[in-house]
């Protein structure tokens, strides 16, 4: 005999779970996290070593690295910076799990903000919570101004968003404000910083939103 | 490939639903993946076929049900599916639209053959 089983199940809970997981023990250590996403190339390691050059000497910072290459992590270990790489197994994304798994060899205790540097990569990383304050999505003038559209899972689960590599725009046909109204009708309200890791140009707004939001948490 | 990890989850959640239910192989799982939600129904069924063997849900089929992403007019109210190009209103123009739904992904129901015992209960 068949039968037809309802079960309506969000298959992503498994996922979710161990998400919460992480967010409470971020919460009991204190600290602010931040799930960075980009395209490769985009501009994710940059953002980073912009945001502890600006404020390494104010905060305790941690970085863990969901990238394929270790190059990443040198740079930011020679800032003085402990870093982790989490093991992806050539993944196209992190997941909750594997964050979990990393969180032992970062002593959380000691940190104001931990940074999680996600795959390169704006669709598979959308799918995914891993139990952060802040997901983080940096786009860039050189992608083109269309990405809201294209990729609309990744810009509709930002909580903030930096359009990078601002001083390309005079060379490109990259046109702000149709970038900026598919963001919004997929995320009204999201917080925007174009900015420019080469020239620094936005990056001090970018970083006191951050330290407000470090600032914020309750130690 | 995220694919992989998420098939897993299907078959779990699949066969933890068929057990309680007492069935005795798994037919067909019945999914609903809104646009929104970034998978792709070949890698799926590409994986089941590996994951699932040995398990009561070998050879069932994989049914997607895909749900386009919509939106919803700020202004007349109008809803539409999501265009990838431009982002207004098709029936007033306007461009203060917000997205309505489109993020699903769940797993819906499964077909199963029960055992008699259960049958007969």
């Amino acid at each position: 005999m068949s039968e037809n089983i309802p079960i309506v199940e969000n298959i992503l809970n498994a996922n979710d779970l161990i998400a919460a997981r992480n967010e409470e023990q971020f919460r009991a250590a204190g600290l602010l996290a931040l799930n960075i996403m980009a395209s490769p190339g985009g501009g994710k390691t940059s953002v980073i070593l912009q945001t502890i050059e600006g404020l390494k000497d104010a905060f305790r910072l941690g970085v863990m690295d969901g990238d394929i290459v270790p190059i990443d992590l040198e740079k930011i270990a020679e800032m003085g910076i402990p870093v982790t790489l989490i093991n992806t197994g050539g993944n196209c994304h992190l997941d909750a799990n594997m964050v979990h798994g990393a969180l032992p060899s970062m002593q959380l205790d000691g940190l104001d903000l931990l940074i999680i540097e996600n795959v390169g990569n704006l669709i598979c990383p959308a799918a995914f919570k891993l139990g952060v304050d802040y997901n983080v999505v940096i786009a860039s003038v050189p992608e083109g101004d269309d990405k809201p559209y294209k990729y609309p899972a990744m810009f509709k689960g930002a909580d903030v968003l930096l359009l990078n590599k601002m001083d390309l725009q005079e060379y490109m046909d990259f046109d702000v404000d149709y970038f900026r109204h598919g963001v919004e009708v997929l995320n009204p309200g999201v917080a925007f910083f174009p900015v420019s890791c080469r020239t620094g140009e936005g990056i001090p707004a970018w970083l006191d939103w951050l330290r407000e939001r470090i600032s914020q948490k309750p130690k | 490939m995220h694919e992989l990890g998420i098939t897993q989850s299907i078959l779990s959640i699949a066969l933890e639903h068929a057990q309680n239910a007492g069935a005795v192989r798994i037919k067909e799982i019945n999914l609903v993946i809104g646009e929104l939600s970034s998978i792709v129904d070949d890698s799926v069924q590409f994986y089941w076929d590996m994951i699932a063997k040995g398990t009561i849900a070998e050879g069932a089929q994989l049914n997607f049900k895909r749900l386009p992403a919509w939106l919803h007019c700020n202004v007349c109210g109008h809803e539409f599916p999501m265009n990838r190009e431009k982002f207004e209103c098709p029936e007033c123009g306007s461009d203060k639209i917000v997205v309505a739904s489109g993020e699903e992904f769940f797993l819906e129901s499964i077909d199963v053959d029960l055992a008699p015992e259960a049958q007969s209960e």
